[in-house]
């Protein structure tokens, strides 16, 4: 029998004995080249912290390869970040060029710190989820091999960082990313009538609608969806599985720009949108592909030193962001939802 | 075992530099009927641009209303082995801080019961065992809660609070202005019963980050985000100030003309702060870390109704409590009664699935601070309201 809420496991016990010693001593930090920090405490001591790139979906064996190398290197001591990265944290700085030729031979990158792209924060997609409206391991991937130099190096203006969600739930909450890509569905959801009683109640899933589309049909003991309302969410989906959201022909990809999370400079911020629709076209998405590239890349060369791709868009303003990335600026562009009229212009300043 | 599928779509995602999830399900495959049958499956999703798993699905383990989430294949007549595929949730130790026994006994036990593939980690931060059948999950929580060491609980699901977490924290970062992983534990352990049994109006989310900077994401990512801060002087190491200038360091153009409230100067010898115009959002400290740190006066900011768009908009969290001092190992009581002051006020007005944000806009932020006993100050807000129609309470009128 198990023992019930017993809690995680205590992280004190986690922790190598540098940290424990060091425990809210540390000083300052230095990236000593990609992928690869030191931080020194008030006493003196350097605890050097190796990053490595994973694919977040991985095998048992992977988890016990990282494990030996921890073991070998670091009194088997490592953590992973919220990106899912691995980190080895090492108190010998000679172990440092070893590890990092070990994880080479295993095809793990090190890299990720300072000004670059850091590993995808994404969701589940197609591989264990049940509401997609696109894949994320796949695209993650085939973005992930296109910008790989910018994983390794730190070469541009400010860090940046990508998110994946496969639908507007956003388990993966990507909406104040410097780059988001969100699956999205764009076809009113197909009523199973028959089965929808069975299945589902009917006061809860029209409730479930965001903009009340969504009427009660009595004579079917079932639901109408008013098509002019919906805006595809698919949160009635998620509520009862007769409103059937999934639809592979119109299932499609969206690019959002210019989020932020950290305080640093400008406050955090909404990632916005920048294009409404890309096609699913797996295995590689070279559409999605080559937008997130050329987005990267049009800020990296255009933004000023430590300018993050929110503080580059702010000073040169929308509609040059428009003009310079050739993206078509179109009515969906424009919000209409509860947001909207925090988008609008108030103002005769603008830019030609 | 039966013989391997051909999955050319997905094959095409072992090429390329970057490591490949394909390749780490195949490595399961080659162990696991499960995996195998999920990578068939996966690739049929590749051809038809559409995911094969049926719509939810209620399954647990004893005692608890969450932990694991069902999933159920809707083609099991081709994939019998992912005809249930249910995902484990282990609850991670604060900070992702992991020694390789704890991570291997966990790997031995989803050999034994699971898929052998795992996310690590979720995206509110569990360890995420994926897939294995029904009739196994009571004794995978059986075995990983019966550790001699390092025993592991299951992680939150469904309309409960789910599994807080948080940034490195002070055992890694000298940013750290509270005791983030401890706190993490703290309240995780606290709260076991809101994390193991749902009965909340929807899901909340905790996530704690140690200074503004917010490596936890919590600002977006969570209900209540907890962000460490200080209230008194940056501290500066002119020194050190003058030895970043010495190495080369562009002070003027990559700090000064960077900070958003224009309250640095630097006359080439030393730093000056007009520390009542900083707003301690921490760009300064991130460039110079071994000339400036933070005050001593320390505690968090606590930001309550960050959440994705579902139902009503994405929200980012709003400045409830400016400063709470939360000093390490105290056993963090203001915290504590705050926390149970907003569930209960959420529990008892929160609709079905109604985050206690979208609660707050719809009830209104004054009825929300009566509820939890604040007085509203300025921080809390960007402006004042622009429009002329707001309530009285009872109280401030006259009554005939």
């Amino acid at each position: 029998m198990a023992r019930t809420d017993i809690g995680p496991p205590l992280y004190k016990e986690m922790l190598p004995p540098i940290c424990k010693e060091n425990y809210g001593k540390w000083r300052y930090h230095e990236i000593l080249k990609p992928g690869v920090l030191v931080h020194v405490s008030e006493t003196g001591a350097k605890l050097y912290t190796v990053r490595a790139g994973s694919p977040r979906l991985v095998s048992i064996y992977f988890i016990r390869e990282i494990c030996d190398l921890a073991d070998k290197y670091c009194d088997g001591y490592l953590r992973f970040t919220s990106r899912n990265n691995i980190e080895f944290l090492l108190t010998d700085e000679a172990n440092i060029d070893p590890l990092i030729a070990d994880l080479k031979a295993m095809g793990v990158p090190v890299g990720g710190t300072g000004n670059s792209i850091t590993n995808i924060v994404h969701t589940q997609g197609w591989v264990h989820c049940h509401t997609p409206a696109t894949d994320a391991s796949g695209i993650v991937k085939a973005v992930m091999d296109e910008l790989f130099e910018y994983f390794t190096t730190m070469k541009l203006p400010a860090k940046m960082r990508i998110a994946l969600a496969c639908c507007l739930n956003m388990c993966g909450a990507v909406h104040c990313s410097d780059i988001a890509i969100l699956g999205i569905h764009r076809t009113v959801p197909k009523i199973d009538h028959e089965n929808l009683h069975k299945l589902c109640e009917i006061p809860t899933l029209t409730a479930s609608c965001p903009t009340a589309a969504i009427r009660p049909n009595p004579k079917l003991k079932s639901v109408d969806i008013k098509a002019e309302r919906c805006m595809y969410c698919g949160n009635c989906y998620t509520m009862c599985p007769s409103v059937h959201i999934i639809d592979a022909k119109n299932d499609a990809v969206s690019i959002w720009v210019g989020g932020k999370i950290s305080n640093s400079r400008i406050g955090p911020r909404f990632s916005r949108l920048a294009i409404p629709f890309l096609p699913n076209n797996p295995p590689r998405w070279p559409e999605v592909v080559d937008a997130v590239k050329s987005l990267v890349e049009l800020w990296a060369a255009n933004a000023q030193p430590g300018e993050r791709m929110a503080e580059w868009i702010d000073r040169i303003s929308w509609e040059k962001f428009f003009e310079l990335s050739g993206l078509p600026f179109t009515d969906k562009h424009i919000d209409d939802f509860t947001l909207a009229q925090t988008t609008f212009r108030c103002t005769t300043q603008f830019k030609w | 075992m039966t013989e391997a599928r051909k999955t050319p779509l997905l094959d095409d995602l072992e090429k390329g530099p970057w490591p490949s999830f394909v390749t780490e399900m195949k490595r399961a495959a080659a162990n696991s009927p499960s995996a195998q049958d999920l990578l068939g499956q996966l690739e049929l999703s590749y051809v038809d641009k559409k995911a094969h798993w049926k719509h939810g699905g209620l399954v647990g383990v004893m005692g608890y209303g969450g932990g694991v989430i069902g999933r159920y294949s809707d083609v099991p007549e081709q994939f019998p082995n992912v005809e249930h595929f249910h995902t484990v949730r282990l609850n991670q130790p604060s900070g992702w801080y992991y020694h390789t026994k704890a991570l291997r006994q966990v790997c031995d036990v989803w050999e034994k019961y699971g898929s052998g593939l795992t996310n690590l980690h979720g995206s509110t931060g569990d360890m995420i065992l994926l897939g294995t059948q029904t009739d196994k999950i009571q004794t995978i929580f059986d075995e990983v809660s019966e550790f001699e060491q390092f025993p592991f609980d299951l992680g939150g699901s469904g309309s409960n609070l789910r599994t807080p977490s948080c940034c490195a924290g002070p055992a890694r970062c000298e940013f750290a202005m509270i005791d983030t992983t401890d706190l993490c534990h703290d309240l995780t352990n606290e709260f076991q019963d809101y994390l193991h049994r749902p009965m909340w109006p929807y899901k909340c989310k905790i996530k704690i980050s140690g200074c503004p900077n917010d490596c936890v994401a919590s600002i977006a990512r969570s209900d209540i985000s907890i962000q460490g801060t200080w209230r008194d002087d940056i501290k500066i190491d002119q020194e050190a100030v003058r030895a970043y200038v010495a190495d080369g360091f562009d002070i003027e153009g990559m700090v000064i003309a960077k900070c958003p409230t224009k309250c640095m100067s630097f006359d080439g010898n030393e730093l000056t702060i007009d520390n009542a115009n900083c707003t301690r959002c921490m760009h300064c400290i991130n460039k110079m870390c071994k000339a400036l740190r933070p005050g001593d006066d320390r505690g968090a900011t606590i930001l309550i109704g960050g959440k994705a768009p579902i139902l009503q908009g994405a929200m980012m969290g709003w400045v409830i409590v400016p400063f709470m001092k939360l000093e390490s190992g105290s056993g963090y009581e203001e915290l504590k009664e705050f926390l149970e002051k907003v569930w209960e006020w959420w529990d008892e007005n929160g609709k079905t699935r109604e985050r206690v944000g979208e609660l707050i806009l719809r009830l209104g932020m004054r009825n929300f601070l009566r509820a939890v006993e604040l007085e509203p100050i300025p921080q809390m807000v960007l402006a004042p309201r622009a429009n002329p129609f707001f309530f009285w309470w009872p109280e401030e009128v006259i009554q005939d």
